[in-house]
């Protein structure tokens, strides 16, 4: 499904990801846990299209189609999904309007019809439930005073609404109490499909234990430099990243 | 009058339009040469067979303009306007000589009526096609004119009220912008062509809201408009001025006058949306919109609100003030001004704080892009017997692109201590995180801007009635596009 070759990526003339490989196939979850600074935000960037990153060499394919030559837009509508480490917030634009227009933009790139604000609100409802908000939070606006943990569980809603190919979940479980995190975890369990991939960046082996991962990367220095099983995420615990990089 | 629409249809109109008024026999066409003279005064009074003292209070301001120079504090860059060029008089286009249908209407104008969300008929009559046929307008104005009659509301052109509400007039006219105000307020009063007057009785609650689309004549009021609204004792308007569509004219110069009196009690809202022709983006052509907006809160507790959305004209020189006179009286001022291509706005208020315990409130959304240049202007102004007056000021810009400019300019004035002044100003970039979030959900860029600025504008939004502020937010979403690089 996914296929980086070779990525290299600077912003502002700082290169951060230097000859970064990695493959994810169809259906499977990829955990990546990784010292401070060593490029893992930077690696959901790039993916997702955003400008201020330039990626110097290397290719990264997606569904066999070359992913760099789009945008961030037709990207998302070819179904990739980040869900921020720190989402912004959008002060006067509410967050059902938002939804509204993220969804059906995703929805004409399927050749599906745009839903109306009825389709929309009845699937929105469901979704709150789901990422336990209540409704006045569609009609706020993004992010708008919302606790770091509301804007955590807003972007789980709008990865529930879109129904993503491949997920990007950058720290999806930092700054989380236990029960939100078991509702992190219960979400993408839930939306687990043979024809979506997970790509999980963590600190924290706890995130695993709710989420299993197929594959646990460690990335250094903008490298993947190790990969495995769980048991990676385990010895890590024991040993720290000086164990894993000697 | 039928098929006049061909070349000569002008003079066709000018030959044609009805001619029963005036004293002036010798006149010979429906329009005068261009320039302004005593004459000129008193042929348009006379047309309009106005009552003497109409005459009279224009001659003044005639006499006053003539001793007047041009205005040049405002942050503008404007052409030379030659005043012996302009046309002062010309009789109102009979609808005959509109177009016949909408195949006759400029396609790129149709777009923006369709974007706008306007429905077919409204569309036929903003665009001046003669629109009997299709539906049938009379008995809407109708049923409308009758709803306010009976609440015993006055709304009628202001050439119609000094006939029949001369007392009215003669007491309001000129008490809140007097004749040499300033430059152009006294061009108006002198040449105006026609506008709205509106009386609400004491004590009622207008059952409407009255707008300029259901005023009978309302089309073609000319450059030099001219509105007064006097909302008596206890009573409350609100009053929507214009259309989001865009204004299709070829007028350059728009002096408007409105004069707003809020008796004790009394509360007016006035909201417009502002759509002229601004210019291409070299900056050819456009209207100069110079326009002069007050209110008296004359008695103790009324309010006067102004809401404004303005992203047309190619320059903007206006500044709807309130003179807080009436003790715990209410001032407010909203605003969003979008100024793209090579488009000019000088836009602001002025909050006069004359009695106690008054209050005003001004929040206003700039937003630059291309080459234009935007200016906040605003002056706070605390007398001396203002006790325990107080403002907010909140002024934020927001810039699009790197060739355009955004200017503040606040004046405080206070003679009173307990007076209490606040202001905030921000000025900043569309914020490139947010944008990148917006699309990477999919929302492309053009979109995201659109969505980003119309959240920035939202305090402003909501105060306008809700039909006009959705008109509101997808007029900015097309005023914004091709504005993202």
């Amino acid at each position: 499904m996914l296929k980086i070759s070779d990525l290299h990526a600077s912003i502002d003339g700082t290169e951060i990801l230097k000859g970064l490989n990695l493959t994810i196939g169809t259906g499977e979850v990829h955990a990546i846990m990784g010292p401070n600074g060593s490029g893992k935000s930077t690696l959901t960037r790039v993916l997702s299209g955003d400008p201020r990153y330039e990626v110097t060499s290397g290719s990264v394919e997606l569904d066999g189609v070359d992913l760099l030559e789009k945008s961030a837009e037709d990207r998302a509508r070819a179904g990739l999904f980040l869900s921020y480490q720190y989402p912004v917030s959008v002060p006067g634009v509410s967050n059902i309007q938002f939804l509204k227009a993220a969804v059906n933009a995703r929805r004409a790139a399927l050749g599906e019809g745009p839903l109306d604000a009825l389709q929309l609100l009845e699937r929105a409802r469901e979704g709150l439930k789901t990422v336990n908000l209540d409704a006045s939070f569609l009609q706020r606006g993004v992010n708008e005073g919302f606790s770091g943990g509301e804007k955590k569980r807003n972007e789980l809603l709008q990865m529930l609404l879109l129904q993503p190919h491949l997920c990007l979940l950058d720290e999806a479980d930092s700054g989380l109490d236990i029960d939100a995190l078991k509702v992190v975890g219960d979400v993408v369990n839930n939306m687990r499909a043979p024809d979506r991939s997970f790509l999980l960046i963590t600190h924290y082996r706890r995130l695993l234990d709710h989420i299993p991962p197929d594959h646990v990367h460690i990335l250094s220095a903008g490298k993947i430099i190790a990969s495995g099983g769980i048991e990676l995420a385990e010895e890590l615990e024991r040993n720290g990243y000086r164990g894993i990089a000697a | 009058m039928s098929n006049a629409a061909d070349s000569t249809s002008t003079l066709d109109a000018l030959v044609q339009s009805e001619y029963e008024h005036g004293f002036y026999t010798d006149i010979e066409e429906d329009r005068i040469p261009p320039g302004l003279s005593e004459d000129v005064v008193r042929v348009i009074s006379a047309k309009k067979n106005e009552p003497q003292f109409v005459l009279d209070w224009r001659l003044e301001a005639f006499r006053k303009w003539q001793q007047m120079t041009l205005p040049d504090w405002a942050k503008l860059n404007i052409a030379p306007i030659d005043f012996e060029e302009i046309t002062y008089y010309s009789a109102p286009k009979s609808m005959a000589d509109g177009p016949k249908s909408l195949d006759e209407v400029d396609p790129e104008l149709l777009r923006t009526y369709e974007k706008l969300g306007i429905p077919l008929h409204e569309q036929l009559m903003l665009a001046g096609v003669a629109v009997d046929a299709v539906f049938d307008s009379v008995s809407v104005a109708t049923t409308f004119k009758d709803s306010l009659h009976k609440a015993g509301v006055i709304f009628c052109p202001i050439s119609e009220a000094v006939q029949l509400h001369p007392e009215l007039v003669k007491k309001y006219l000129g008490s809140v912008v007097p004749q040499s105000d300033n430059f152009y307020a006294a061009l108006n009063s002198a040449v105006f062509s026609d506008g709205s007057f509106v009386y609400i009785p004491e004590g009622v609650r207008c059952p409407l809201e009255l707008s300029t689309y259901f005023r009978i004549n309302a089309a073609n009021t000319g450059q030099f408009e001219r509105t007064l609204i006097i909302a008596d004792k206890g009573s409350y308007v609100s009053y929507l001025e214009g259309c989001t569509a865009p204004k299709r004219d070829e007028n350059q110069l728009h002096a408007a006058v409105v004069e707003l009196i809020a008796l004790e009690g009394a509360e007016i809202k006035y909201s417009t949306v502002q759509n002229w022709y601004p210019g291409d983006e070299e900056g050819r052509g456009g209207i100069y919109n110079f326009v002069t907006k007050r209110g008296v809160c004359l008695g103790a507790r009324s309010k006067i609100s102004w809401t404004q959305v303005e992203t047309g004209s190619a320059i903007t020189w206006k500044y709807p003030s309130v003179i807080l006179r009436g003790d715990d009286s209410v001032g407010e001022f909203y605003s969003v001004a979008l100024t793209k291509h090579m488009q000019q706005a000088d836009t602001g208020t002025k909050m006069i704080h004359l009695g106690k315990n008054t209050k005003s409130s001004i929040i206003s959304k700039g937003i630059s892009a291309g080459r234009s240049q935007n200016a906040y202007r605003g002056l706070v102004r605390m007398s001396p017997r203002a006790e325990n007056a107080r403002n907010y000021t909140q002024c934020d810009s927001l810039l699009i692109g790197n060739q355009c400019g955004a200017h503040t300019f606040p004046y405080i004035e206070s003679k009173q201590p307990s007076a209490v002044i606040e202001h905030e100003a921000s000025t900043s970039r569309i914020n490139e995180e947010q944008l990148f979030y917006l699309r990477s959900r999919g929302i492309d860029a053009e979109q995201a801007v659109a969505m980003i600025v119309n959240g920035f504008c939202k305090e402003v939004f909501d105060q306008l009635p809700m039909e006009f502020a959705v008109e509101a937010q997808k007029l900015l979403e097309i005023s914004l596009e091709g504005s993202v690089g």
